[in-house]
């Protein structure tokens, strides 16, 4: 009797402690800093048109193309393919991948691929390239866009992050989203 | 030298330094020293009193045990019936998420109240906020308490000369979670918060795409929830990809704190054991042989990732591309693979790139990591599995000097060894057996169609979906169908008694112990903190624990490694 | 180290142990048994059939025949060692043979019967000449006996009643005198008997280590069915058949077969070794703590020193030893029968001073005894001469200037690890005989060996403080207890036993028994009273005292020789895997055979190669296994460090190349 008491008592009030105040104390933090606590949104004429660090599916040719994803970047309903890297089916999707990105770059030699452009991220919602991956796009962009081929690697090259403090981690990686942002600002300020 | 290794030597090193400092505030708040904490003991002695816990009454093995069992069944029984009637809290649940299927809701309460958070649901679309905060975020809370709680009673046990009193259960585990879990939990939720990781409870929110469409985007508590999970060596996502999720790991920083996170509390706990025991060269020791294992498993896993799929390079692709799929551009391979080794080292289970794409020996890496389980280990049990590592060596290791053997002062007999063995082979059973039936069921029932990926590698996600209950990782090779009733039963089961019976043990090894007259150490007797027992530990571990599982690591990421 | 007889003999034996119900103690060689049963059924399956799961006939008839042969030498391990065992004690179990006894009954007359007619309580006389027909204890009387038939030692040994050298044993001769022996045990039941049963099987029982070590090892041969069970469901995944016969080699060789079939036959060398150092152990667990001992009490007489203390110098007030004084001494020593007071009228008589007892007239002589701790005679002329400890003079005498006088040359003789004897007359002190100890040669290197093992010595001596401090030093003991009574042994036992410490010590006399039951280790002398024997659990037959260094150091070779095989048989296991996964799996996998690293030439070869291994290592092995491992005492990280390198590293290394010459071998003759 006095165990189950315990037990009762201890349980609800550890529930109260860790699964109500706990994650409350935390989300009440975050209105300080409600950008942040939002996960970063970006908005554009009062319009939420994406998060920083939420990748979005471009498709047009308009664009700089993220990565292929196995959700078709559906922020509600996430994940990965979680093919196997000898899986037949993975590599003809891959295949598939590496001839879809020849046919509309077709000055793109397949050895100047870089990996990311042909593989689907874990989460389906990476918002990187790395600056490889933005450069075999320009010409296309640069095509349809109209737009200086030099103009836009500046552009990629500006947009390109550096490791962690310089020294830690991948480099030379570009945010998709807002490398279009910048191409459509550039793009406005050329007209 | 190349920036992501650099970063990976980065991670590593900051988790050890704060380790230190970590395992000797533990050690003070095991004791009941005074701490900084203290302005929470009016809290703890509130709840103390409500629930008539008299938190300095002295406890044997057998009775703190019976608190542990007796806390963790409430756990198991508030979850199952939370998820079954999910449907019915009508607060916090903005989408209207259903009730669970019963097996569903039974592998999920066994998965978090064993601190596996082994998810056969996917976070953001199964899982209310109810759900997910009052009782997910709770149990990742609680069942990581129970583990240190129980680390600490076996430093107790071991530390005792006489006596069978291993300390309080109930007391050891609030501290735990309101001194321990809490104060890091909150800086961590911070940390993430400030880096964009969503912490609100705005449900799913629209959002028009450059190119005019409309997605939906899911938030929630986001942060708070992450720092608990990867602190408890939890790992149960908030959202279904985990942490490749960049609402959960937004940027390489948040991806730094969040694998020392993981490393954290394990590593300190061994350093703990050595400022408990005052026994602190031999802590190092443990913590070197452990280390050892970790370095190489992270070197194998970096290299093989960083190498990439050979496959690529005949499509016409550069060589020496790393594989990327399943990862993230931010973290890259070598941060994923350091987080794959880490997550299966301490039975972590969250992930930052997809196992199941990972080339075949880094995922049979991370299999191996989880079939020993004690490379740090989770937290509080991964020391108490590297405990019954340690008897092992010990009893082999005091006869190769000629002394019936003992530990720490007390001698190991027939009584030790049975529990330790029963331990042993409880680890390769669950697993063997767990992956012999899933093989049996797909051979006899193709149509079962749980595998996403044929031959070998079709074998590994079977292995892995048992190694991982088995080791209450939580982590899994995700591309298997693992939400039907046959998985849900059986690794719910796995789980069960890969938790209890593992810290039942050695708690009874303890125990035991306990009540025998200790021995005094002569230049005759073994000793522990020599290179020479370490070399007879690592060997214990990788000829006992992994060596038994070379048959089934042969047919699944070898078998696809030499087919490459 | 085998004859033929014994060879012969434990050949037979190993196919008498193939009884299952004798098989089930130890588990890791049943398994193997079962094993050899499951493939006797295939193979005759195999051959009526034309399920190719099932192999062929030839191939399984080969597996089979070489599992059995694996039972087999398992079992010859066990018998060779019972048999060298048994050897042992027949050898002293010859001097039992039947003898005439002369029964002495109630009313004084004497039965002629045969000794094993003897009974626990029956007197018997035994007279010059006559064979001792059973064990006891003198009750009357007093002989001297040649016990070479047990010992081996040709010189005669005296026993006698009421001292503590009461004992005798069936089978010795009596060389002089006559005796009344009382019989101590029942037929049977003598420990010689009680060694022999632990030898030979039948009430062997297993060590505490060894029921530990037994638990372990079935462990891990749980481990490895529930592999090789679970690895046809896997198979059946890869579409890969195996054949129960792979799948049953697999299984023999990853069970820790060698250690297995060796365990039992380590623990009965163990006690062949204490037997052969003519130690009889009442028990294995007995031997098995021997390896253990923190504490080790000796005796300072024939342990440390060789003998008894002798007189080697006479001074008198001045410090000279003038002829009256010297004839004083002998007059006070002629009446103490202890070696001290023998010794005394030797050195005497080495300086020319030579009393016979019935020179002095009608003297009384006053015998040494251990109250008053002198000697001495009343001579017809009304003086009183008295030679004694220094102290019990001391006390004896009122004339306290004179002793004054002697003190710095008491001092003196005492700092220099004498003992010194004082001479009085009529209560005045005349002067000091010393006494001095020679330490056995050679015993400083034993005790620095002791205490590389951990073991901490401890000199137990009658002799005063400064005397016990010098000698201790002199011979590098760690403690000492000085002016020490039989308590005082039990009392240290008891307080290092507190602390937790495992203790041996050797004794002789009834007053030992209480210590020589608290130790952990008792070691009665053979030659000691019965109730010595009874307490301890241990017998010298040769009633050395420095045997006790050889019991720890036979305790620790058992403990050495069982982990350093278990490593080894353990560490096998890797090449053992390289051999047969790739084995089991290349016809149907072509890409696993990048692990046959051996480049072993077919996959019947390797597993055919694995399993001959397996089986040929436990005859290699059991030389080792009888002989022990030898030990060395260089402190227990470096010996560990040493039977890792050899038997850890030596047991991953060895198979890989004894794998691979089969291998060879076996595709020369294929």
């Amino acid at each position: 009797m006095k165990s189950l008491r315990i037990a009762l008592v201890l349980g609800f009030s550890t529930i109260i402690l860790f699964g109500v105040l706990y994650p409350m104390a935390m989300v009440g933090i975050g209105k300080a800093i409600p950008h942040q606590a939002n996960g970063l949104p970006i908005e554009k004429d009062g319009k939420l048109i994406g998060f920083e660090n939420v990748g979005q599916p471009f498709s047009s040719s308009q664009y700089f193309w993220s990565r292929p994803s196995a959700v078709g970047y559906d922020a509600s309903s996430t994940g990965g393919s979680n093919l196997g890297p000898t899986n037949p089916d993975f590599l003809a999707l891959v295949q598939g991948r590496i001839d879809t990105l020849i046919k509309y770059h077709p000055k793109l030699k397949v050895e100047d691929i870089p990996v990311e452009m042909i593989t689907a991220s874990g989460g389906g919602l990476d918002p990187h390239i790395t600056k490889q991956g933005a450069l075999i796009q320009v010409s296309r962009i640069a095509e349809n866009r109209g737009l200086e081929v030099e103009a836009l690697n500046q552009l990629v090259e500006e947009h390109s992050e550096s490791p962690f403090l310089g020294l830690f981690g991948p480099s030379d990686r570009v945010n998709v989203l807002k490398l279009n942002l910048a191409l459509d600002e550039l793009a406005a300020n050329q007209n | 030298m190349n920036t992501e290794i650099l970063g990976v030597i980065l991670i590593f090193l900051l988790s050890v330094a704060l380790a230190w400092p970590l395992g000797k505030y533990m050690v003070k708040v095991f004791r009941g020293d005074k701490t900084w904490s203290d302005f929470m003991s009016p809290l703890e002695r509130l709840v103390f009193k409500l629930s008539g816990i008299d938190p300095n009454q002295p406890m044997d093995w057998k009775q703190n045990l019976k608190a542990l069992l007796g806390i963790n069944i409430f756990f198991f029984l508030f979850a199952f019936i939370a998820l079954a009637f999910q449907s019915l809290h009508p607060f916090w649940n903005p989408v209207g998420i259903g009730n669970w299927e019963p097996t569903l809701a039974f592998n999920t309460a066994v998965s978090f109240t064993t601190n596996t958070n082994l998810q056969h649901y996917s976070g953001e679309t199964g899982a209310s906020y109810f759900t997910q905060l009052l009782v997910f975020c709770w149990l990742q809370f609680v069942s990581a308490a129970t583990g240190i709680a129980a680390c600490a009673l076996l430093f107790q046990g071991l530390k005792n000369k006489t006596g069978s009193n291993l300390g309080n259960f109930y007391n050891l585990m609030m501290k735990s979670c309101t001194r321990i879990l809490l104060p890091l939990a909150i800086v961590l939720s911070l940390i993430l918060t400030i880096n964009g990781s969503t912490t609100n409870f705005d449900g799913l929110q629209e959002v028009t795409t450059l190119e005019g469409e409309t997605i939906q985007v899911a938030g929630g508590p986001t942060a708070p929830m992450v720092a608990i999970k990867q602190l408890g060596t939890n790992g149960g996502g908030y959202f279904g990809p985990n942490s490749t999720h960049p609402f959960e790991n937004p940027n390489y920083l948040t991806n730094i704190a969040e694998n020392i996170a993981i490393l954290l509390i394990p590593m300190a706990l061994v350093f703990a054991f050595g400022f408990y025991l005052n026994r602190k060269k031999l802590a190092m020791l443990f913590f070197a042989v452990m280390s050892i294992l970790f370095i190489a498993f992270v070197a194998i896993s970096v290299s093989e990732e960083m190498n990439g799929n050979p496959a690529f390079t005949e499509m016409g692709l550069a060589a020496n591309q790393s594989n990327m799929e399943g990862k993230e551009v931010r973290f890259g391979p070598a941060a994923s693979s350091l987080w794959g080794v880490s997550t299966t080292a301490t039975s972590n289970g969250s992930v930052n790139s997809m196992h199941d794409s990972h080339t075949p020996l880094s995922g049979g890496i991370f299999l191996l990591d989880m079939m020993i389980n004690a490379v740090y280990g989770g937290v509080g049990v991964g020391f108490i599995n590297f405990f019954v590592f340690v008897i092992v060596a010990v009893f082999i290791a005091g006869q190769m000097i000629g002394r019936t053997p003992d530990l720490l002062g007390k001698k190991i007999e027939a009584r030790e060894v049975k529990i330790a063995a029963l331990v042993v082979i409880l680890h390769p059973l669950l697993i063997l057996v767990g992956t012999a039936l899933a093989s049996y069921g797909i051979v006899q029932n193709p149509e079962y169609g749980w595998l996403n990926n044929p031959s070998f590698h079709g074998f590994s996600e079977m292995l892995y979906e048992n190694t991982s209950a088995a080791a209450n990782n939580g982590s899994g090779f995700e591309g298997l169908g693992d939400n039907t009733q046959f998985w849900n039963i059986l690794t719910g089961i796995i789980m069960l008694l890969g938790r209890y019976l593992p810290i039942i043990g050695p708690l009874a090894i303890v125990g035991s112990l306990a009540a025998k007259k200790p021995v005094p150490t002569t230049s005759g007797s073994l000793q522990l903190d020599s290179p020479a027992f370490g070399a007879v530990l690592i060997s214990v571990i990788l000829i006992v624990a992994a060596l038994a599982f070379f048959p089934a690591l042969a047919l699944g990421p070898l078998a696809e490694y030499f087919t490459f | 180290m085998f004859t033929a007889e014994t060879v012969s003999q434990a050949m037979a034996q190993s196919f008498v142990k193939l009884k299952p119900a004798l098989m089930i103690k130890n588990p890791v060689m049943f398994t193997v048994e079962l094993g050899t049963v499951i493939m006797l059924i295939v193979t005759i399956l195999s051959g009526f059939t034309t399920n190719e799961s099932l192999g062929s006939v030839g191939y399984n008839t080969v597996i089979t025949l070489l599992l059995f042969v694996t039972v087999l030498f398992g079992n010859f391990a066990e018998a060779i060692a019972e048999a060298r065992g048994k050897a042992q004690a027949d050898t002293l179990r010859k001097t039992r043979k039947e003898t005439k006894a002369k029964r002495l009954n109630d009313d004084g007359s004497i039965t002629e019967t045969s000794s094993s007619d003897l009974k626990k309580g029956d007197i018997f006389l035994v007279e010059e000449g006559d064979v001792i027909p059973a064990d006891g204890e003198i009750i009357e009387g007093l002989a001297s006996i040649d016990e070479s038939a047990i010992t081996g030692e040709s010189a005669p040994v005296i026993r006698e009643a009421e001292t503590d050298h009461n004992s005798v044993i069936g089978g010795t001769k009596v060389l002089s005198d006559q005796i009344k022996v009382q019989v101590i045990t029942e037929p049977g039941e003598s420990f010689l008997d009680k060694m022999i049963s632990l030898v030979e099987g039948a009430n062997r029982q297993k060590t505490p280590n060894e029921i530990a070590l037994t638990i372990l090892l079935a462990s891990f041969t749980m481990v490895f069915l529930i592999v090789t069970i679970t690895l046809q469901p896997f198979a059946d995944y890869a579409n890969t058949p195996i054949a129960i016969a792979a799948l049953i080699s697999l299984f023999v060789c990853l069970i820790p077969t060698t250690i297995g079939g060796l365990l039992s036959a380590i623990g009965i060398a163990g006690m062949d070794r204490a037997l052969r150092a003519n130690i009889i152990a009442k028990s294995g667990k007995a031997v098995e703590t021997a390896g253990d001992i923190d504490t080790l009490l000796l005796d300072k007489t024939g342990t440390i020193t060789i003998g008894n203390r002798k007189a080697t110098g006479f001074f008198n007030l001045n410090g000279k030893a003038d002829e009256e004084f010297v004839r004083l001494a002998v007059l006070s020593s002629l009446s103490d029968n202890t070696p001290e007071g023998k010794s005394i009228l030797k050195l005497a008589k080495k300086q020319n001073v030579t009393v016979e007892k019935n020179s002095v007239g009608d003297a009384s002589f006053i015998k040494f005894s251990a109250e008053t701790r002198m000697s001495g005679v009343d001579l017809p002329d009304g003086r009183k001469v008295r030679k004694g400890a220094w102290d019990a003079i001391y006390k004896w005498s009122d004339n306290k200037t004179d002793l004054e006088k002697l003190e710095e040359k008491v001092k003196e003789i005492s700092n220099n690890g004498g003992t010194p004897l004082a001479l009085a007359v009529d209560k005045k002190a005349l002067g000091v005989i010393q006494l001095e100890d020679i330490i056995k040669p050679g015993i400083q290197e034993r005790f620095a060996r002791l205490r590389k093992m951990g073991v901490k010595t401890v000199m137990v001596t009658g002799d005063n403080p400064l005397t016990a401090k010098y000698i201790a030093e002199k011979a590098g003991v760690d403690d000492f207890i000085a002016e020490a009574k039989p308590e005082d042994k039990l009392e240290y036992i008891k307080k290092e036993q507190e602390q937790g410490k495992l203790v041996a010590m050797m004794g002789d006399g009834t007053n030992d028994a209480p210590a020589l039951a608290q130790a952990d280790v008792g070691v009665a002398m053979n030659s000691g009273t019965q109730a010595a024997k009874e307490a301890s659990n241990m017998v010298d037959l040769d009633s050395d005292p420095t045997k006790l260094l050889e019991v720890i150091e036979i305790g620790k070779q058992l403990l050495i020789t069982r982990g350093n095989v278990t490593t080894f048989s353990i560490a096998n296991d890797v090449a053992k895997y390289f051999a047969i996964v790739p084995a089991l799996f290349a016809a149907s996998i072509p890409g696993l055979n990048a692990m046959n690293i051996m480049n072993l030439a077919t996959p019947e070869s390797a597993i055919l190669s694995a399993v001959i291994f397996n089986a040929i290592i436990i005859p290699l092995l059991i030389p080792l296994a009888l002989r022990g491992v030898k030990y060395r005492p260089v402190g227990a990280s470096t010996l560990l460090t040493r039977n890792l390198l050899v038997y850890g590293l030596g047991g991953i290394i060895v198979p890989f190349i004894g794998i691979k010459a089969i291998d060879l071998l076996v595709n020369s003759l294929l």
